[in-house]
């Protein structure tokens, strides 16, 4: 028998007991519609991540610190070292964590390590309220990743290179409370920002809105430049000793945005070894990427489990037929069908079968994903832009197509053994 | 003499071992010439359905050899056994073998899909062989919708589809009333006189047999009483 003849007769004979080949479509079609959505849910959060990671920062940047030395041995607390710099709060990671303070001279020691193209110091502002003319006050929160992002924007240009003026990009919520009309008439605007120094007097500063920002998965924070940071450090510093304005819970170090990742982590090896630690943009969010595939890997597993269960059913699908056809087969065998022939009819028969179970659950798992996806986005989910919660790749339907398929030929082997080695007398004999 | 298309050689076959060990076949040596009609005759277990199943080589012998066109049987594996079984046999069975949900015309071309024989070619010659048969008209009836007349002549049709030079047939008319039978057994001693085909029909049926240039009779796996009928069964023919 040919190739296209085998493929033939098999899906010819899939179909010749209807209830039976239903059934086991129905339990693959199960598996194959659950991996299908798990898999589109993982597709769908991870890109949404992707794009939060090109708002979040750019890719050649690196947040420097110097991480505390923890006690390693149980030999008692530390002593305490009057010439050690101070500690500070971090303001990442998890509450309450400190590093120690960076001074000047560790910012020139993490300039000199190789790669780094250039570092400044992150300053840590915290100012009250942002007001546009007469309008109400509202308080202002700032991205814990500091200036230097790249932002999706919903109006505006964002910050302009260089500048000198001070410039702030706001999240599109604060816009109309603040009394704009829309997104497009706040740019260009001044907003005054109130900020309170250590001798509780409130400073105002004026700044450019140049940007309206999307919200991201790091909640609603604006984001000022270099000038507005400094400015508003000033404001906040007046009164305190230089020395407290001299020290830094972390440092912003530029790298050549073309490093591959072996350089970067070379750059991180380097860091460490000066005492130093590095986290890209990338590491911090790769972090949620381990989370969110950790959570799809443990749905796929269930809905491989329920495909390995339907494997079973073809498994039972395929026996009866070998059954109810064996004098068919011992028909074959004896007008010269070889065994490998008969073997491969009854695999094909069974791909098919799971061909067929995968394509409809496939099928119908994007088709529900899709309206699923659509209405959360529009109603539950409509806070996080850009989130379209369930998200289809062509790969990652063929491969689940392609599994099936290798667990209904997996699933085959069995009976089509059994089918191949099947003697024609002994099947001609079957009453 | 016509060279010979099957011959045997002391073909014994046991079935199971010790104490249920069963001979099927002591010792059969025949020789069934090109072109002939032999009628194996037995009643049941005497043999003669294990000695069909050697001869078509569906089943290997114990003991004793199979001799095919002058080669020995047993020299014959995988592909060019298959090829040979496909090309030199036609089988037609007592109860049909006919896969129920497929066409006519898909039962008859089986066969040739075993072959390999392209899809056009081959319902070419299907239908060749149904008109032969008179059943053009039914080709794409199911094979179950048919009487059991109509049934066996569709299996002659698929015996006769690949141009085989042995047609075995096992109790070919077992099934079938006598007015059918005999329409199936004019056809098969047709084919036998007019294509040259060599047929072995294997029955209890005396009055079947008795339509055969050549009678073996078979008891308790032996060749008991081997009758040349030639003459007369010329005539039986013709009628």
């Amino acid at each position: 028998m040919k190739a296209l003849d085998i493929l033939r007769t098999a899906i010819g004979n899939s179909f010749r007991s209807r209830l039976r080949t239903t059934l086991t479509v129905i339990a693959i079609f199960i598996g194959a519609f659950t991996l299908t959505i798990t898999n589109g849910l993982g597709t769908g959060i991870n890109n949404y991540i992707d794009t939060q990671v090109s708002a979040v920062g750019a890719p050649d940047v690196m947040t420097v610190t110097k991480p505390t030395e923890t006690a390693t041995t149980s030999d008692g607390p530390q002593k305490y070292d009057p010439d050690a710099a101070s500690t500070i709060s971090s303001g990442t990671g998890q509450p309450g964590a400190t590093v120690v303070a960076l001074t000047d001279d560790d910012i020139t020691a993490i300039g000199a390590i190789d790669g780094i193209t250039s570092v400044e110091p992150i300053v840590r502002v915290s100012p009250d309220y942002v007001s546009w003319g007469d309008n109400d006050k509202f308080v202002l929160s700032l991205s814990a990743l500091g200036g230097r992002v790249a932002v999706d924007l919903a109006a505006g240009s964002g910050f302009t290179s260089d500048s000198t003026t001070a410039e702030i990009i706001l999240p599109t919520d604060y816009i109309e409370p603040m009394g704009f009309a829309d997104y497009d008439s706040a740019i260009g605007q001044q907003v005054t920002i109130g900020i309170t120094d250590a001798l509780r007097e409130q400073h105002t500063v004026t700044a450019t809105i140049v940007g309206v920002q999307e919200p991201t998965l790091f909640g609603t924070t604006a984001t000022l430049n270099d000038t507005l940071t400094t400015e508003l450090f000033d404001a906040q510093s007046t009164g305190l000793p230089a020395s407290s304005t001299e020290e830094f819970a972390s440092a912003v170090a530029h790298f050549d945005p073309a490093s591959t990742d072996q350089e970067v982590s070379t750059i991180k090896k380097d860091l460490t070894a000066a005492g130093y630690s590095g986290t890209t943009v990338s590491d911090q969010i790769g972090t949620f990427q381990t989370v969110i595939d950790g959570i799809i890997l443990v749905l796929n597993a269930f809905a491989v489990i329920a495909l390995l269960a339907a494997g079973f059913g073809i498994v039972n699908t395929l026996l009866m037929s070998v059954q109810e056809r064996t004098r068919e087969i011992g028909l074959m065998k004896a007008m010269g069908m070889s065994g490998s022939r008969i073997f491969a009819l009854f695999s094909a028969e069974a791909v098919f079968i799971g061909f067929l179970g995968s394509a409809i659950g496939s099928a119908v798992g994007i088709a529900l994903g899709s309206v699923i996806s659509s209405v959360l986005a529009n109603g539950f989910l409509s806070g996080l832009v850009g989130l379209q919660l369930i998200a289809f790749t062509p790969i990652s339907i063929i491969s689940v197509i392609l599994l099936v398929m290798a667990i209904a030929l997996v699933a085959a082997v069995l009976p089509a053994a059994k089918a191949a080695r099947q003697s024609p007398i002994d099947s001609l004999r079957y009453e | 003499m016509t060279p010979s298309a099957l011959s045997t050689s002391d073909l014994r076959k046991h079935y199971g071992s010790g104490s249920t060990r069963f001979e099927a076949l002591k010792g059969v040596s025949l020789d069934i010439a090109e072109g002939e009609s032999v009628a194996i005759v037995g009643k049941s277990g005497s043999g003669k359905s294990t000695l069909m199943h050697i001869l078509a080589l569906l089943d290997a012998p114990s003991g004793g050899s199979v001799m095919i066109d002058g080669t020995d049987a047993s020299t014959l594996r995988g592909r060019r056994l298959n090829e040979l079984r496909n090309r030199t046999f036609g089988f037609v069975f007592q109860q049909f073998f006919l896969t129920p949900n497929a066409s006519v015309l898909e039962n008859v071309m089986l066969p040739l899909k075993i072959a390999r024989v392209g899809s056009r070619e081959r319902k070419r010659r299907a239908h060749e062989a149904l008109q032969l048969l008179e059943l053009d008209d039914k080709a794409r009836n199911k094979a179950t919708d048919l009487s059991g007349g109509q049934k066996q002549r569709v299996v002659i049709a698929r015996a006769l589809v690949n141009n085989p030079r042995i047609i075995f047939a096992d109790e070919p008319t077992g099934n079938l009333d006598s007015a059918t039978g005999a329409v199936v057994e004019d056809l098969l001693f047709d084919l036998n006189r007019t294509k040259g085909i060599t047929l072995v029909i294997v029955t209890h049926d005396e009055e079947l047999a008795a339509r055969a240039d050549r009678r073996i009779y078979l008891r308790d796996g032996l060749v008991v009483d081997a009758i040349d009928v030639h003459a007369p069964a010329s005539e039986a023919v013709g009628a």
